[in-house]
């Protein structure tokens, strides 16, 4: 039962990096980065530790107390 | 008889007292023609004193594999010298960035060095890069490679001419102690993070984001990012028209690889750059 009422929980909180954020409930990793107006190219995201491939990204879907760490890359070399 | 220490070009040694620079000179340096005392060209002869540095050259003639290890070391002290030259440094793009990075590892008496590039030198590139007027044209890493040879012939250069990509990085860089990631394309320096941490996660990359324009150079730092990965630059601006890269800033971001890079290689740890500050993982866009 316990699991259910958690599915229903319109927000959780996760960190992304370093700073907590209060975040709509089972958001992919891109969709994170929609809601948070992080632009999705050239990014490099390491999630709870682990570095996400492409297909990655949209099919991670974050949990409560996640942590993400995202470092997106601009040109120029 | 009552001695002096001084030194000579760098190495510590006791003289009599009352001995002159010209006896030196003859004893150890006969044909030497340009004689240094304590820092400054000195024509005449004089008497030298307890603490004296004196530097005899001859005029074109190099140096030899021992006599610059021991200028080396006597610059940089036994401890690093003896660490950085066992080590290999790959070096991902020979741009403004890696041409820079490579000159100044160089110099610091890096062992051995990696240089990948495909592309050739273009007189565009004069504003930033480490290449001569008469190399435009020359494939990067070879006129890189050449001039890396003018400044110490003694770091080992191994040269590949390649376009990087994820499939091929992992091979490349295997046996290099630290990875630079000196591209221009943002979307190769997000590959080279992505198959460096999925298949090289015991190697650090260094790599570099937001270093175009003129904007203050205070910006751009050092950050650990990721467990392997070090970022380098001001992380937003990008290189756009209207916004180039210019020699300054992509010099600051070289030296701030050089000296992360260093950092690791000595076992310095990375506290100084762990996390960097709270600000600076924000996004601002």
């Amino acid at each position: 039962m316990a699991r259910v009422v958690l599915r229903r929980r319109v927000a959780m909180k996760i960190r992304v990096n370093g700073k907590i954020k209060d975040v709509p409930d089972g958001l992919s990793v891109i969709q994170l980065m929609n809601h948070l107006k992080i632009d999705a190219q050239n990014v490099a995201v390491e999630h709870n530790g682990e570095i996400l491939e492409d297909k990655a990204l949209t099919q991670t879907i974050l949990r409560p107390e996640d942590q993400l760490e995202i470092v997106r890359f601009v040109g120029g070399g | 008889m009552d001695k002096i220490s001084i030194r000579l070009n760098e190495r510590a040694m006791s003289v009599e007292a009352g001995t002159t620079l010209q006896k030196v000179r003859q004893d150890f340096k006969p044909d030497a023609d340009v004689v240094i005392l304590n820092g400054f060209p000195f024509a005449g002869d004089a008497e030298l004193k307890d603490g004296d540095e004196v530097v005899l050259i001859r005029r074109g003639k190099r140096p030899g594999r021992d006599e610059l290890q021991a200028l080396m070391v006597a610059r940089h002290g036994p401890g690093l010298f003896e660490k950085v030259k066992s080590a290999r440094v790959g070096i991902a793009g020979c741009g403004g960035l890696g041409s820079t990075l490579a000159v100044i590892l160089a110099r610091t008496g890096i062992g051995s060095l990696l240089l990948v590039d495909y592309d050739v030198v273009e007189p565009s590139n004069l504003n930033r890069q480490q290449f001569f007027i008469d190399q435009i044209g020359e494939l990067k890493v070879k006129a890189l490679a050449e001039n890396l040879r003018r400044i110490n012939p003694f770091v080992e250069i191994e040269t590949c001419e390649l376009k990087l990509d994820r499939a091929n990085i992992p091979d490349v860089f295997r046996k290099c102690h630290v990875i630079a990631e000196c591209f221009d394309n943002p979307h190769t320096k997000r590959e080279m993070a992505v198959a460096v941490m999925k298949y090289l996660p015991e190697i650090p990359l260094v790599t570099v984001s937001g270093i175009a324009g003129f904007w203050s150079a205070n910006l751009i730092k050092t950050r650990r990012v990721f467990q392997n990965v070090y970022l380098v630059g001001d992380t937003e601006t990008a290189a756009q028209p209207g916004r180039g890269l210019l020699a300054p800033r992509v010099t600051v971001a070289a030296g701030h690889q050089a000296n992360i890079i260093l950092r690791i290689l000595l076992g310095e740890g990375s506290s100084q750059e762990e996390g960097g500050d709270e600000n600076s993982r924000e996004w601002q866009d």
